[in-house]
């Protein structure tokens, strides 16, 4: 769980935020999704959208929050410190979230999250170890952005930082020649149409 | 080993068109008003006879639990609730039927949602799949489009909603009343129970929470009878299951294969086998991280349910196989693990929040032989003192893994003090 603090000096102050309209619009879908009255539900998925307006989540726009869904300001830096997505400072355009957990590390997650720390330079890149992506079959697994690289070794996560570094959208998932989750080099079930 | 015909998940790897056209031409949504239209109790009933076990960890009986919830609406709603905050490690199944098989779950859904007399649904699911969550969206869409949701639901004369719920990263909300917690809009910290979520679940209503697997099953199970499911597998150990293999095997997958499945087998026919060879396997943890380690010569014979793995101490948990072969630093291993469980607990309960700390910090001393021998009986003698007291289980899966590793390793951590106290002696 990430800490927050009264004034970070590494945290640049926002003085205010507010939502676009398209973004509000997409925060009252949200909150109709429960029933009256319960609108504080949906603060987990409004937090996400004001962290993807601002590329983080400063305090200004957890405020904000509050606000749109009645909620006590508390209540809400509560959750924006409890879950490990809300991004507290501002990060590189592109966050590395390296999974090191046991699958992961047995198939040789140390090496993947060395190149990603090497890369790590704050502006394109900023990495952070992370606990089970659930994708483990995959392993090891580095989560980019909102997609899953799969199956990587140091130098198919050299190859998909360089391709971001050069401003493209390397393909997600498996790095290596392979249907998702399926065994390589062959189906052994679900072979009959 | 199962037959295709007897498999549930026939686009698992996602090979073929996971939208409603795609999942029709595969079965689903085939005249599930026939379904709806035995009615509330038969379907319990039906599901209760099929034997299917909740595919979540726990393995509590799915009709059973839906059996709990009121028989009549009062005052309150009643709430279905799918957990598909899928986090436990080296678990990945639920992911695949989200992105390639999302109606089987959407299906499933209205058909449990009826059974328990629901008029809306919520899917919880974890953050980090936001792809995943977006197929599912989609295919939620498609559904109210056909009419398959919504008021009517299939012609049925029900009016059912669904919602998808997006996490934000805590492993904790997989735990049932953290999810509640989190789906009100608070930080996932377990409730107490009783009152049990069929008593008083969300919002204070009438609530049954299922993992995706078990609801995304249901019907096909109704589809085919209760005959069929109970006729794989072994007694109270019925059904197909997704097994996830990951770690030191030559070709990690996910399969569909049938409960009761010899560890070695679903080893060997789909994961290609472990790294080396058979014999240069070390252990297994056969059911995610919070069940103990089964060391290679258990792993030469055991079955893959339920019942066998609680015999020899362990847990089918979510079925994910995690191999480690003998060029595994077994306590490192571990140690990880540990670390997860430091980082996850949701710091409620001091036995679990002081608790997973100390063993993390233990276990990292053990990883080196940095300790004395009787440490060893004090770890274990502390991973009982979390254990059971609690509120979740989550302090029961941070003792979990180091029991096993103290029971079936004891002799390699002993191996590693007297070598480090050896060689300071030296120095």
């Amino acid at each position: 769980m990430s800490m927050i603090t009264a004034d970070p000096k590494d945290v640049p102050h926002v003085e205010h935020f507010a939502f676009t309209p398209d973004n509000l619009a997409k925060a009252q879908v949200l909150m109709a999704n429960y029933p009256p009255g319960r609108q504080a539900s949906a603060v987990i998925g409004v937090l996400d959208l004001a962290q993807r307006q601002q590329g983080w989540l400063p305090r200004a726009a957890m405020v904000e929050v509050a606000k749109l869904l009645e909620m006590a300001p508390i209540r809400v830096y509560e959750i924006a410190t409890f879950y490990t997505m809300f991004q507290l400072k501002p990060r590189g355009k592109y966050l590395l979230q390296v999974c090191t957990t046991t699958p992961c590390w047995l198939r040789g997650s140390d090496a993947v999250m060395k190149a990603c720390q090497h890369a790590a330079d704050g502006e394109t890149f900023s990495v952070q170890e992370v606990e089970c992506l659930g994708a483990c079959v995959n392993a090891p697994v580095v989560q980019i952005n909102d997609d899953f690289y799969e199956d990587l070794d140091e130098a198919s996560i050299n190859k998909v930082l360089d391709a971001f570094r050069r401003g493209e959208s390397p393909k997600a998932g498996p790095q290596v020649d392979r249907q998702t989750s399926a065994p390589q080099g062959g189906l052994t079930t679900l072979r009959s149409e | 080993m199962l037959a295709d015909k007897d498999r549930v998940f026939t686009n698992l790897y996602g090979i073929h068109d996971w939208r409603l056209a795609g999942a029709r031409a595969r079965g689903a949504w085939d005249d599930t008003k026939a379904i709806l239209d035995k009615g509330h109790d038969a379907i319990i009933d039906e599901m209760k006879k099929s034997g299917l076990r909740g595919r979540g960890g726990a393995g509590f009986p799915t009709g059973l639990k839906w059996s709990f919830m009121p028989k009549e609406v009062k005052d309150r709603p009643h709430y279905l609730i799918v957990n598909a905050d899928e986090s436990e490690p080296g678990t990945c199944k639920d992911r695949d039927i989200m992105r390639h098989d999302p109606h089987l779950l959407v299906e499933g859904c209205l058909v449990a949602g009826f059974a328990m007399r629901s008029h809306a649904g919520y899917i919880y699911i974890r953050g980090e799949f936001y792809n995943e969550a977006q197929n599912l969206q989609a295919a939620i869409r498609e559904a109210y489009d056909a009419g398959l949701l919504g008021k009517n639901a299939c012609g049925s004369g029900w009016d059912f909603d669904l919602y998808l719920h997006r996490g934000a990263g805590a492993y904790i909300c997989g735990e049932e009343t953290a999810l509640l917690e989190s789906l009100e809009g608070k930080k996932g910290m377990p409730r107490l129970k009783p009152p049990f979520p069929a008593g008083s679940g969300l919002y204070g209503c009438p609530s049954t929470v299922n993992n995706v697997e078990s609801i995304a099953v249901a019907p096909t199970i109704l589809r085919r009878g209760a005959t069929w499911f109970a006729g794989i597998g072994r007694p109270n150990n019925t059904g197909t299951k997704l097994f996830c293999i990951s770690g030191h095997v030559n070709k990690p997958c996910n399969v569909e294969e049938e409960m009761g499945i010899p560890l070695r087998e679903v080893i060997e026919r789909h994961a290609g086998g472990v790294r080396g060879g058979w014999d240069n396997l070390l252990a297994v943890i056969p059911g995610g991280a919070s069940v103990p380690l089964l060391p290679k010569s258990i792993c030469d014979t055991v079955l893959m349910d339920f019942d066998s793995l609680r015999d020899q101490k362990t847990g089918l948990g979510t079925a994910a196989v995690i191999v480690m072969d003998k060029s595994t630093d077994v306590v490192k291993a571990i140690a990880r693990l540990s670390q997860f469980y430091k980082h996850e607990s949701c710091g409620q309960c001091t036995p679990c929040r002081e608790g997973t700390g100390w063993m993390w910090r233990v276990m990292e001393r053990m990883v080196l032989g940095n300790a004395h021998i009787e440490e060893i009986d004090a770890l274990d003698d502390v991973t009982r003192q979390v254990e059971g007291h609690t509120i979740c289980a989550l302090g029961d899966a941070a003792a979990w893994p180091i029991q096993g590793l103290i029971r079936h390793f004891r002799p390699e951590m002993e191996r590693r003090i007297r070598a480090r106290t050896e060689k300071l002696a030296a120095e």
